[in-house]
């Protein structure tokens, strides 16, 4: 196999790696969307703090089942927290109130965790059994980790799949993003279903900032910069929409890393080294933005709207 | 005193004396601080053309007041090295032309954004105009040309009818006088035809177009002027903190202006000025305590949100027993954003879409 070739194909891989994480902050942002109709800015809080918790344990302790529990429930349980303090008393509210709102959690969270654990970033070491790479085909080796994230993630959509088609509560979940008015009137008991979808969503969150922490560095602001990149996953996929979401995780991780792959390379045969290099960032973080217009301007509601 | 306008100008008087009074108190960093809080003003009164007048929740204001900061620092820039902008646009330190052409620049950049953006509506809106100032913001981080991530330093400003910018009184007054401008145009808007209709659009963008008025060239309209405002108001910012970089552009500096809408009064004239000069004031006082301010400014947003509804001049007017104008309702008296497009066609009846589910 070509270099070229091995290359594309790995970084298709890194691709479906970033949906991955993408979709599994993707689905819990879009189910909050759709079933109470709230923006949580501060989704990305709870990545944050999935990512710092598990980080945390890991050093303390040294074993990565820990470390997952730890992530897990932290985010979980400061989902909950959220959810019944502050959130609850949103669902009311129009957009801009819970804009605002959940951009004082952010500066909150963000500034709490500088409080605790400083700005260094923390590093995390992949759990030894992980590290190393397979050979996936001839000629291209990949990380077994970064493959473990994708199975996990695709699981993950599986057992949401079962969860919303197949079961009484993701039944009533649909019924909820189709039309909220109908499932309270039959007498639903919606408090403990909205609870119960935010922890799900912010179980979700701590999950993928756990699983991303020994591939990037855990520090704070990282939830922001995934959160927005989520947002664009959302509003593409349709809002409401969980199969939407998973198919616009994945179309915005591979094009956002295909760009980021390839643009620089490209500018490069126009212009000098550095300046080619800075300017083919930038346009490859304008990238996924564009992507966003253009799926909007073909369809306002998304590729997959729940509501339609 | 129970008109708007009044209040408006008493305050504007009153803070005209601001670098009269500063250096007898001996704190003369004050004129500075009150110089960004009127600049800042004119951002915010600019938003709030958007989410108070019109219901429209820009989430991406920051981006035509960094374009106002950036054609002010990109101008400078040129008129440094002597090559024209493009070959065709000639360098200049002038402030006379910068601000027009920032507001031009601004106008323009608002109707290609606001064009594609109000295509869609309610929570779709929000993100897509986040996204396109995202990537504006990116956009100016990748041109090394200019600066980049670091962004540009403007040096010395052309005098503007003798004035010498330099002098932070000379400067403040400039910003208040076209803050007062910029308020007097805002009410003449709010209260014309056009501020009707925007009103009408907010509380029913169907029964608008039912009863036959083409919504979507209000919004634009609305769009353009306030991406002209707060391009203004950043060419201004450039020229007091002589700097420009992407930061001016980024998503957290939209929030501020959507905080300082809110904290003073939604759909207010005074509102969001008041709200300006108590944010900055606020950020100036707590980073003066700690350099965590943050985590105690976060709470205070939240409260707000929660338990201050109509923001300071809804405490004004319950303190002053002011006639409310009949454009201008608290934020909270309706819920524009909340109404779904397809409730809208029943906006009168009593349960709210989405009510509190607890009680």
């Amino acid at each position: 196999m070509t270099p070229g070739v091995a290359l594309l194909l790995e970084q298709l891989l890194n691709g479906v790696q970033l949906g991955v994480t993408l979709f599994l902050l993707a689905a819990g942002l879009t189910l909050v969307f759709g079933i109470m109709g709230v923006i949580n800015l501060a989704h990305g809080s709870l990545y944050m703090v999935g990512a710092y918790a598990a980080a945390v344990t890991a050093t303390a302790t040294g074993s990565p089942w820990l470390a997952l529990l730890a992530g897990l429930a932290a985010a979980a349980a400061t989902g909950m927290v959220v959810e019944f303090v502050v959130l609850r008393r949103l669902y009311a509210r129009d957009h801009l109130d819970q804009v605002l709102a959940t951009f004082g959690l952010i500066l909150f969270f963000n500034e709490g965790t500088v409080l605790v654990f400083g700005r260094q970033p923390l590093f995390v070491n992949v759990p030894e059994g992980l590290r190393g790479a397979v050979r996936v085909l001839p000629g291209v080796d990949y990380p077994v980790y970064r493959l473990l994230i994708i199975a996990v993630g695709l699981l993950v959509a599986l057992g949401l799949y079962l969860l919303i088609q197949r079961t009484r509560i993701g039944m009533l979940v649909r019924a909820g993003a189709t039309h909220r008015e109908m499932v309270r009137a039959l007498g639903v008991d919606i408090r403990l279903l909205y609870t119960l979808v935010f922890g799900l969503g912010a179980l979700l969150a701590g999950l993928a900032g756990l699983m991303a922490g020994p591939i990037l560095s855990v520090q704070v602001g990282m939830g922001e910069q995934i959160l927005i990149l989520t947002f664009v996953v959302v509003v593409i996929g349709g809002i409401g929409s969980v199969r939407g979401a998973l198919f616009g995780a994945v179309l915005v991780g591979v094009v956002d890393t295909l760009l980021r792959a390839y643009v620089p390379g490209l500018l490069r045969q126009v212009m000098a080294g550095s300046e080619a290099d800075a300017l083919g960032a930038g346009l490859a973080s304008m990238g996924v933005y564009l992507l966003m217009a253009l799926v909007l301007l073909a369809k306002p509601r998304g590729l997959f709207p729940a509501h339609a | 005193m129970r008109d708007e306008r009044a209040w408006a100008v008493l305050l504007l008087v009153l803070a005209a004396f601001v670098p009269v009074v500063a250096p007898m108190l001996d704190s003369p960093a004050t004129v500075t601080l009150a110089t960004r809080i009127a600049i800042y003003a004119i951002a915010a009164s600019s938003l709030n053309l958007l989410l108070g007048g019109g219901g429209l929740v820009s989430f991406g204001h920051a981006a035509y007041y960094g374009l106002g900061g950036y054609v002010v620092g990109i101008l400078y820039a040129h008129y440094v090295s002597g090559e024209a902008f493009l070959g065709i646009v000639p360098g200049t330190n002038d402030l006379l032309v910068t601000l027009p052409l920032a507001i031009l620049v601004g106008g323009v950049g608002a109707l290609v954004i606001g064009a594609l953006s109000l295509r869609t509506s309610g929570v779709q809106f929000i993100m897509i105009t986040l996204a396109f100032a995202q990537m504006l913001f990116f956009l100016f981080v990748s041109l090394k040309a200019y600066g980049g991530d670091d962004g540009l330093a403007i040096r010395r400003v052309a005098p503007v009818f003798g004035m010498n910018l330099r002098d932070p009184a000379t400067l403040y007054w400039i910003c208040l006088g076209l803050l007062a401008t910029w308020l007097f145009l805002m009410d003449r808007v709010s209260r014309s035809r056009f501020g009707r209709v925007l009103a009408g659009i907010r509380q029913g963008e169907r029964r608008m177009a039912a009863i036959g008025v083409r919504t979507y060239p209000y919004k634009l309209a609305a769009f353009v002027i306030a991406g002209m405002g707060a391009a203004m108001a950043g060419a201004l910012m450039v020229n007091q903190a002589r700097f420009v970089s992407p930061d001016m552009m980024h998503w957290t500096k939209s929030g501020e202006l959507m905080v300082m809408v809110i904290l003073g009064g939604l759909g207010t004239l005074v509102g969001p000025a008041l709200g300006a000069a108590a944010l900055v004031t606020l950020e100036y006082t707590l980073s003066g305590l700690t350099e965590h301010w943050q985590f105690i400014l976060g709470p205070i947003l939240v409260l707000v949100v929660l338990f201050a509804r109509g923001g300071l001049m809804g405490a004004v007017r319950q303190i002053a027993g002011m006639r409310r104008a009949p454009e201008a309702l608290p934020a909270g008296e309706l819920p524009p954003g909340r109404v779904q497009p397809e409730d809208r066609a029943a906006p009168d009846m009593p349960l709210r879409p989405g009510a509190a589910p607890h009680g």
